[in-house]
């Protein structure tokens, strides 16, 4: 996948960071120095929604658990102001309730805080993208939504199943492939691969499946 | 016999703290209320002695009966062990009041007419209404009440709790009880004994109870406040020993550790992702039996990997099921698998991926790593033969292998499902 980061597009990304923790903003400042700008951070919910206003980053990372509503907090205040403004969530947390909850708030992907410089900087490119950036356990957790029970009523085919080719994609990323092997797995493109994920990530967004909402409700904030 | 005291504060009595000889109402041997055996328990003597000592001693003016009201109203009773206790044999009861009627009638026969021996008498019946009453007021029973009703005032507790009727009850028994005790009192000393002074002596002792409820509500009331928030002040100041003990068991303990093997980053790599794992199994998972369930075992299994060989294993599982022979020999394959990876791949991850359809569980293991040749499996690498591919042929699953020098390895093991072995929720799916 390290091809796929860099200037594509002649222009060097703008990423803004959103995390309560210093020492991990000054982290993940250090290491993506070499593939992208970071052209802000903030601490808190109020800082980070004027701040982002202000500077309309291309990415933002967003973490999950902080004071004052957390990461949901910045999404709802920002996602009808500046819809152009990507999100990627970013986390320690591997519960169900907070990768849904942030997924069904607007954030376009999601990835743990043990996530290699390499592969973040593919990430926030794939999410600036338009794309979506799926960890194997995020995969996993659609999966397991998405699981067909027969107790189950369908209300909404298109939103509320997954088709097969989409659940391939997803176990080949929840078995730890990247895009491009899973295009050479299943012999399509990569921007095939990428239109099978931003389709899940839209369904996981739009249905109205129960565990979707269930895991949405039962979200903790910390 | 040795009674291990189970401190309420939830920490566990150690060896070093030894039982001491309280002495309570215990649960298991009672007849009536356990004083009898309470005592006996704390005397060391036969339990058979004391009740023939108890019923005997009804024949001092009732004086057996007001020892054991007495000791009834101040005993605490047993703090539940857990086990239900064995239902009261009121059959047994009978032989005891058999002698007790006995001694009674006895001694009526001998003193006849004897003032001082009714008034012990009554004096009895009144001791026994107050111990039912007091009983009532138990502190563990307060303390139920104070859970289920924080706001309602106290009577309102008398009506609402679940096991009102009997307390109702006991409540008006016990306060006949007293009543009629006081009543015969006042009537056996009274210069004439007519029923109209008999009858206002009732609405007097009627009158005075109600009012002595009147007057002690708003203290019992308060009372039970204050052992409320005593109550919850206690299970805070639990749930912050807990996490306390939790942090300087294994947190403080890791960082120690990581400080003085700070040189070597494969040993600090291995103790921060052990003690991530505990953390994360501490704050968002109930802890399943890795005996049990698929997703446990195999959790298991990967964290025992982690362990052992300093890499990280990103695991996903989808679905679970129950545990059998079968998918235990699965779960070992797997195990091996990552052995494999940790120790010929050279890399620091490998991915574990496993789902449970209907018809069959899938395991993935998958690295990016050195990977080997195929054709040279068969001499060099035993394990990958027998642990592997032969174990789960064995148990009627298959095993494959993917591999090519540079490119990684990927394990795949499928075992297809016994129908009864599956979870409800994924019987029919798909």
């Amino acid at each position: 996948m390290n091809e796929s980061m860099g200037n594509e597009e002649g222009r060097r990304l703008t990423v803004f960071l959103v995390d309560d923790h210093a020492m991990f903003r000054a982290g993940v400042r250090a290491e993506l120095g070499a593939h992208v700008d970071v052209v802000g951070e903030a601490s808190s919910v109020a800082e980070a929604v004027s701040k982002i206003a202000a500077t309309g980053p291309d990415v933002v990372l967003l973490d999950v658990h902080m004071p004052d509503g957390g990461g949901r907090a910045v999404l709802d205040a920002m996602r009808r102001t500046h819809p152009q403004v990507r999100f990627l969530a970013l986390s320690v947390s591997d519960a169900a309730e907070d990768v849904i909850g942030l997924i069904r708030a607007g954030a376009r992907g999601y990835v743990t805080k043990t996530i290699s410089p390499e592969e973040l900087a593919a990430a926030i490119r794939r999410v600036a993208d338009g794309d979506a950036v799926f960890s194997p356990r995020l995969a996993g957790f659609v999966l397991d939504a998405f699981a067909s029970r027969p107790d189950v009523p369908v209300a909404d085919p298109e939103l509320d199943q997954l088709t097969n080719r989409e659940r391939e994609v997803l176990r080949l990323l929840a078995r730890g492939y990247a895009y491009k092997e899973i295009a050479k797995e299943l012999f399509i493109s990569i921007k095939t691969v990428e239109t099978h994920v931003s389709n899940v990530l839209r369904k996981l967004q739009m249905s109205n499946r129960y565990e979707l909402s269930r895991w949405a409700a039962d979200r903790r904030l910390v | 016999m040795t009674i291990g005291v189970h401190d309420r504060g939830g920490t566990i009595s150690t060896a070093a703290n030894l039982p001491t000889r309280r002495l309570y109402r215990p649960r298991d041997r009672r007849i009536i209320a356990g004083v009898a055996a309470g005592l006996a328990e704390h005397l060391g003597l036969p339990l058979l002695a004391v009740r023939i000592a108890l019923v005997v001693l009804l024949g001092f003016s009732g004086l057996g009966l007001l020892l054991y009201a007495a000791f009834w109203a101040v005993l605490p009773q047993q703090i539940p062990t857990g086990q239900t206790p064995t239902r009261r044999d009121f059959g047994a009861l009978l032989p005891f009041g058999a002698i007790g009627l006995g001694v009674v009638l006895l001694q009526t026969l001998l003193f006849r007419d004897s003032v001082a021996g009714t008034v012990g008498w009554l004096i009895a019946v009144v001791a026994v209404g107050a111990g039912i009453i007091w009983h009532q007021s138990d502190p563990t029973r307060r303390g139920q009440w104070g859970d289920t009703l924080p706001q309602t005032p106290w009577l309102a507790a008398v009506v609402a709790e679940s096991d009102r009727r009997s307390f109702l009850f006991r409540f008006i028994g016990g306060g006949v009880l007293v009543a009629t005790g006081i009543i015969g009192v006042v009537a056996v000393y009274a210069p004439t004994g007519n029923l109209t002074s008999v009858l206002n002596g009732v609405i007097f002792a009627v009158v005075g109870l109600l009012g002595v409820g009147v007057v002690a509500a708003p203290l019992l009331w308060r009372m039970f406040n204050q052992l409320r928030t005593e109550r919850e002040g206690r299970i805070r100041e639990q749930e912050r020993a807990e996490l306390a003990a939790m942090i300087h068991d294994q947190v403080l303990h890791t960082l120690a550790l990581i400080q003085r093997n700070s040189a070597d980053i494969k040993e600090v790599q291995r103790l921060a992702r052990g003690q991530e794992r505990s953390l994360r199994n501490w704050l968002y998972k109930p802890t399943a039996s890795d005996t049990e369930r698929f997703a446990a075992a195999l959790e298991q299994a990967a964290a025992e990997v982690e362990d052992t060989y300093a890499i990280t294993v990103e695991t996903v599982v989808v679905g679970d099921t129950e545990c059998d022979e079968r998918v235990a020999a699965l779960v070992a394959a797997a195990r091996e698998a990552l052995v494999n990876a940790a120790r010929h791949a050279g890399v620091q991850t490998v991915s574990l991926y496993a789902e449970v359809e209907a018809d069959e569980l899938s395991v993935f293991v998958r690295d990016r790593g050195a990977g080997f040749d195929l054709s040279g499996v068969e001499d060099s690498r035993h394990g990958v033969r027998g642990s592997i591919i032969g174990r789960m042929k064995r148990h009627g699953g298959r095993a494959a292998i993917r591999s090519a020098p540079g490119e990684g390895t990927e394990v795949r093991l499928t075992l297809p499902t016994a129908r009864d072995s599956m979870t409800a929720g994924k019987e029919t799916a798909r």
